[in-house]
């Protein structure tokens, strides 16, 4: 282990803000990009199963009602 | 149907890609998570100060790999393109717009380490130098290719078009990658090349090494997340989204 202290490590020597505002942001928008495409994938596939019972429902309307669950 | 004339390669078919990008997801988010946290133990744990430029050259465990992944991204988004393009492929257009985002957060997160790193060494966030100058184009490169394909509403032009840009574009990037030998610039040379022996130490090598292989295995996880997605909607027309989303009980219909 290199550091003394751990406000040495988040000091930096003078270059925290430059360090930690690197570092923030990248971890940040690596969070954020795989949340983001999550949740369009869950939107997309409540999306698409919607369509499918509709037009399910739509050519054979005595089967829909027991699938709908 | 094109498929026909690549049946030799089975998972260039999204039919059967879907699921094996599904069960390969979980284990780059896997290394990626281990090489990550290793290399940065390393970067920002373990190795020394430098001698010139003191704590702040830390920034290097993250601005070398996400430049590293920007410029890379772009050669596998242009190659996919291509053989879309060559082949008519389906899966070659939906893996170069799934590539896309991913390298421009890299080429962003590139420019903005790197102005972070630039205030305290050089005493500037920007210059228009050579290497930021066409790092800068290759970050509008890829919004250009994303706003291209959003643009056109049949996917299969929209690919296309996208190729053509893509393919143009990688004159961009033997541009940056030996901008810092071809002009005199205020960018420091490459700190790893193919040629000669690093010119660091050791702990930072393998710090770096690491993180760059942490970016390898995050970009290749959510590309394939954001490709399965792409799948879905493309072919939602087709019968195996339709069997994969809405089961029918069987002997039904």
């Amino acid at each position: 282990m290199y550091w003394n202290s751990f406000s040495d490590f988040i000091a930096m020597g003078t270059h925290g803000p430059y360090v930690w505002g690197s570092f923030g942001v990248m971890a940040l928008l690596m969070i954020l990009e795989p949340w983001l495409i999550a949740r369009g994938r869950k939107g997309l596939i409540a999306r698409l199963k919607r369509q499918f019972r509709a037009e399910r429902a739509e050519r054979n309307p005595m089967d829909s009602r027991r699938s709908r669950n | 149907m094109s498929n026909r004339l690549i049946n030799w390669f089975k998972y260039a078919s999204p039919q059967s890609f879907y699921p094996l990008a599904g069960k390969l997801i979980p284990w780059f988010w896997a290394l990626a998570a281990v090489f990550g946290i290793a290399g940065l133990y390393i970067g920002f744990l373990v190795a020394p100060i430098d001698a010139q430029q003191g704590e702040g050259y830390r920034i290097i465990f993250l601005h070398v790999p996400t430049s590293w992944m920007s410029m890379f991204i772009y050669l596998v988004m242009a190659f996919w393109a291509g053989l879309g393009l060559a082949f008519n492929t389906r899966l070659s257009g939906m893996m170069a717009q799934a590539l896309a985002p991913t390298g421009a957060l890299m080429a962003f997160l590139s420019l903005w380490t790197g102005a972070l790193w630039g205030k305290p060494m050089w005493g500037t966030w920007w210059v228009w130098d050579a290497r930021l100058t066409s790092e800068l184009i290759l970050l509008f490169l890829y919004i250009g290719f994303i706003a291209l394909q959003a643009a056109i509403d049949d996917p299969r032009r929209a690919d296309k078009a996208g190729a053509i840009l893509a393919l143009v574009g990688v004159v961009n990037i033997p541009i940056i990658y030996f901008s810092v030998k071809w002009w005199n610039t205020l960018h420091q040379g490459a700190s790893v090349s193919l040629t000669k022996a690093p010119s660091m130490a050791q702990t930072m090598l393998w710090g770096m090494l690491l993180c760059a292989l942490a970016c390898w295995m995050y970009s290749i996880a959510v590309a394939l997340m954001r490709a399965r997605s792409i799948m879905l909607e493309r072919e939602r027309h087709t019968e195996w989204v339709r069997a994969l989303l809405d089961p029918q009980p069987a002997g039904k219909e």
